[in-house]
């Protein structure tokens, strides 16, 4: 069963179009932000309110890098991984991220605070290396950097 | 030298609100465009010679031209801003989102009324945070003020304009991708025709065009077709957002006379290599353009004339391969991407991107063998333009493709050496 909240801020984003499916990937992150990720039962809650069979409503979950269908960690650090930061040195950095938490790409830290993903360039490529953590782009990283930004993030 | 796409942006401060917009004139070229028909401002545009700002440099005025207009038309119709800018290497559209917001809602409205659209989406990128955030803003001061909703300033038309931010995929920027997107599904790519100005979003006529596209819009409509022309240097019209990253002395975006040289683009802009390093190449317009070289400096970079040195615009973003870093990882790197994004509906992209990608890596990794060359060649063959249901693979074999030509002795060595002489 999908939430009040839930349902309100979907019927919000409803609004904007003729046909209840074309809400599919906002509703999906709708979801996510109240739930962490999408479930199955999350999404045959979420299908059953957008009129669509969950197969559906999966083909769409699966096809966008920013819906989770596994369990993530409180905070997603994406790290971009496309070429401009590969030439101003995203490498040391992303090794860096490894090393400090103990995980590899595309894992979760054992204490559920962090996971680590690539992400495709972020448009931020005259201020490479960058990096989003959760809403929030960081730029023109460095190791030293790095510590410091991810210790705001409890 | 007139920068009209920029004149309002400044990068140390908050953008204008709605009435500073309006006291620097902005909301002027709305107004006149409302005592115009539609059909009059699709003229104006098609001889101001706007070519689409998004890569692929299709006349503006031509796609508007197509669109079925007046009562036969099915409606509604849509108008769509594609702000979905996740090209490698790219990132002038988030200047214009972020720096003048109110100009993206001005070009919306106008835009729309020339194609008589009822309904108008800005397809952003999710990562976008304080773009959207300013244009959702700008938005709603529009309404507030009677630019936007039910008869527009006293007149016929009307209009509603939503933001739709993106779940993440490259495949979204395809015109194709981004309606099934909007739409609730995949982002595929679908054979031709009907084209989406006739057949698109929910089967209806749409339009869907760049951000960097749409703001020269207001501009022409106050400065007319002729002052549009007279700004570039050659015959495609307007300025240009050029743009450059990697290891130069200054990154950042330029908005220049369209046609203005690689050369002074590079150095004059871009203020030439850091010192220590030096020059190999560039890709002049995001991860799908070809490789140029010095050589090719005196290359005005318009639609026309990069491709006499076997490239292309593009995105008009450089990035900058220096001598300190290797082409075979750097091609590596792009592929990686590419493979990652294709969104698996053709096999040649499907498959061939993947295989590209683990030849390379081998190669990075001291396994290369000799005959792997033949296979990359193969396959800049097999995933040209004519072989792909979209323009992604393409795209892709362009890098490799001119890699080839202009770094073989770099994939040679990597090959004799049986290791990255980088590493």
């Amino acid at each position: 069963m999908l939430a009040d909240e839930e349902k309100r801020e979907i019927d919000e984003e409803l609004r904007k179009y003729d046909r209840k499916r074309a809400a599919a990937p906002e509703a999906l992150k709708i979801v996510q932000k109240h739930r962490g990720w999408i479930s199955n039962e999350s999404l045959d809650d979420l299908a059953r309110y957008l009129g669509m069979t969950t197969e559906e409503l999966d083909s769409v979950a699966t096809c966008y890098n920013l819906i989770f269908r596994k369990p993530v960690g409180r905070h997603r650090i994406f790290v971009c991984d496309s070429v401009s930061c590969w030439i101003m040195g995203y490498e040391p950095v992303l090794s860096h991220i490894r090393q400090r938490l103990g995980v590899e790409m595309g894992q979760t830290t054992a204490d559920r605070r962090f996971t680590l993903l690539p992400i495709a360039c972020l448009g931020a490529c005259d201020k490479a290396p960058a990096m989003m953590v959760d809403d929030d782009l960081y730029v023109e990283l460095s190791p030293t950097k790095v510590d410091e930004i991810l210790d705001g993030y409890p | 030298m007139d920068k009209p796409l920029t004149q309002n942006i400044r990068l140390d401060r908050e953008p204008l609100d709605i009435d500073e917009y309006e006291r620097a004139g902005g909301y002027r070229a709305l107004r006149k465009a409302l005592q115009m028909s539609p059909l009059q401002i699709q003229q104006m545009v098609s001889a101001s010679n706007l070519r689409g700002r998004g890569g692929a440099g299709f006349p503006t005025g031509r796609k508007w031209a197509a669109v079925p207009m007046g009562e036969k038309a099915r409606r509604p119709k849509f108008l769509i801003m594609n702000a979905d800018e996740m090209e490698p290497g790219t990132f002038k559209d988030r200047l214009l989102l972020e720096g003048d917001p109110n100009q993206i809602v001005e070009s919306m409205i106008i835009s729309g009324y020339a194609v008589e659209a009822d309904v108008a989406y800005v397809f952003l990128r999710w990562a976008y945070k304080l773009a959207a955030a300013r244009v959702t803003k700008a938005i709603a001061q529009a309404y507030e003020k009677g630019y936007l909703g039910k008869n527009i300033l006293g007149s016929s038309y009307s209009l509603d304009i939503y933001v739709h931010t993106g779940a993440g995929r490259y495949m979204c920027g395809e015109e194709d991708g981004l309606l099934d997107a909007l739409q609730g599904k995949r982002a595929i790519p679908r054979t031709k025709p009907p084209h989406s100005v006739t057949c698109g979003l929910w089967g209806k006529p749409t339009v869907v065009n760049n951000v960097e596209t749409l703001v020269n819009v207001p501009h022409i409509v106050n400065n007319g077709p002729e002052w549009f022309r007279r700004l570039s240097r050659t015959e495609d019209g307007g300025t240009k957002l050029y743009g450059a990253s990697g290891k130069v002395k200054q990154t950042g975006i330029w908005e220049l006379p369209m046609g203005t040289t690689l050369g002074e683009i590079f150095h004059e802009y871009a203020g030439g290599m850091i010192d220590g390093y030096g020059f190999r190449g560039l890709l002049p317009g995001g991860a799908s353009t070809s490789f140029m070289l010095e050589e090719h400096f005196d290359t005005q970079m318009d639609f026309t004339f990069p491709q006499q040195a076997g490239s292309r615009l593009g995105t008009g973003t450089l990035v900058v391969l220096d001598d300190k870093t290797c082409p075979v990882g750097m091609l590596l790197n792009l592929e990686r991407f590419f493979a990652r994004e294709s969104c698996g509906w053709c096999t040649p992209c499907r498959e061939g991107l993947p295989w590209i990608m683990r030849i390379l890596g081998t190669m990075e990794n001291g396994e290369g063998r000799s005959e792997e060359i033949g296979i990359l060649q193969e396959h800049t063959w097999l995933l040209q333009l004519g072989h792909t249901f979209c323009a992604l693979a393409p795209g892709a074999v362009m890098p490799l493709e001119s890699a080839l030509r202009y770094f073989r002795d770099d994939f040679d060595r990597h090959i004799r050496e049986q290791r990255c002489p980088w590493r």
